[in-house]
């Protein structure tokens, strides 16, 4: 029962460290916009704290480089259990551009565990803080895997059939 | 200084509440014409030619041949949204949605596979696309139940 009223009062104040890995700053910026008066994710009780051993949620940013991985996971040892872990643009949550290269480990979840990957190049002010609300319960995800092949050769039969198609092509 | 403290607290209410309510209500700021989200993929359109994966910067475009079938495979998590794809594509299968509330806990969400019914060349193997939808039909595997 204490565990269940500690997992809902987790929920309640998350407090954030965001750590750069070797980003451009663009992910950065973005972060800091939402913690301004306009997205305000502090009334979800969100507060950006300066150490690590404050911290609930990491926000990670950046390619992951080889120099920073180390640190990186001293970080992660850091911060107090429980915790999340938001990967925060395309770089952390696929390696991003630099996915192959000899300088960065490609990805996030090469280093330590995510729970949570928001993509974009750089997300959207909008697209973290649903992601936020994804992690907090308050909606539910939207993209799924898309798996789709060629239509049946009778569905292009019907249409010949109906004059929507010809089979000659100009 | 307390005169001055007193014109910010009347400065601070006449802004009046500037806060949006995203995202429990209506977002703010709806993406606008020629915004570049998520791509999507019209499979019935795509002719497989490979152009998208050229382009790619982050090179997440796989292309995989097995015997009459062409397989594209696009992984989104490292997805730019340069929106070279949607450029380069002749038929305009690839194109540019608005959607960006992308945020999943599962890397394979961010996936879009499209299967492709190609011709193989007699002489080379490799997978290549019929002029004609007559033609295609003509192509053996492109019947579901005909690949023995």
């Amino acid at each position: 029962m204490f565990k269940k009223l500690l997992d809902k009062a987790f929920l309640k104040s998350l407090w954030v460290y965001h750590a750069n890995t070797g980003a451009c700053n663009g992910c950065d910026i973005e972060v800091i916009n939402v913690l301004t008066p306009y997205y305000d994710a502090e009334r979800f009780g969100i507060k950006l704290v300066g150490s690590p051993r404050h911290a609930d949620v990491l926000l990670v940013s950046g390619p992951v480089t080889r120099q920073v991985a180390p640190a990186l996971r001293r970080l992660y040892e850091a911060v107090p259990s429980p915790k999340l872990v938001f990967a925060i643009g395309s770089c952390p949550s696929g390696g991003g551009l630099w996915f192959d290269s000899y300088a960065t480990l490609g990805g996030l979840n090469k280093v330590i565990p995510v729970d949570f990957y928001i993509p974009g190049c750089p997300p959207r002010p909008e697209a973290i803080l649903y992601g936020v609300a994804v992690a907090l319960g308050l909606a539910s995800k939207k993209v799924a895997p898309i798996i789709s092949s060629q239509v049946h050769p009778e569905k292009i039969l019907q249409k010949i059939e109906q004059g929507e198609m010809t089979h000659v092509q100009k | 200084m307390f005169k001055s403290k007193i014109k910010e607290v009347i400065l601070c209410f006449k802004a009046g509440r500037v806060t949006a309510p995203f995202p429990l209500g209506p977002e703010p700021n709806p993406p606008q014409d020629g915004y570049r989200g998520k791509i999507a993929v019209d499979v019935e359109k795509c002719i497989g030619c490979g152009g998208c994966a050229n382009v790619c910067p982050p090179r997440s475009i796989k292309i995989t041949d097995t015997d009459h079938t062409r397989i594209l495979e696009y992984f989104l998590s490292r997805c730019t949204y340069c929106g070279r794809c949607a450029e380069v594509c002749p038929e305009g299968a690839v194109t540019m949605t608005r959607e960006y509330q992308l945020a999943t806990n599962d890397l394979n969400d961010l996936y879009i596979r499209s299967e492709i019914y190609m011709g193989t060349c007699g002489r080379c193997g490799r997978c290549f696309k019929p002029k004609t939808i007559l033609d295609r039909m003509m192509v053996t595997g492109f019947q579901p139940g005909d690949l023995s």
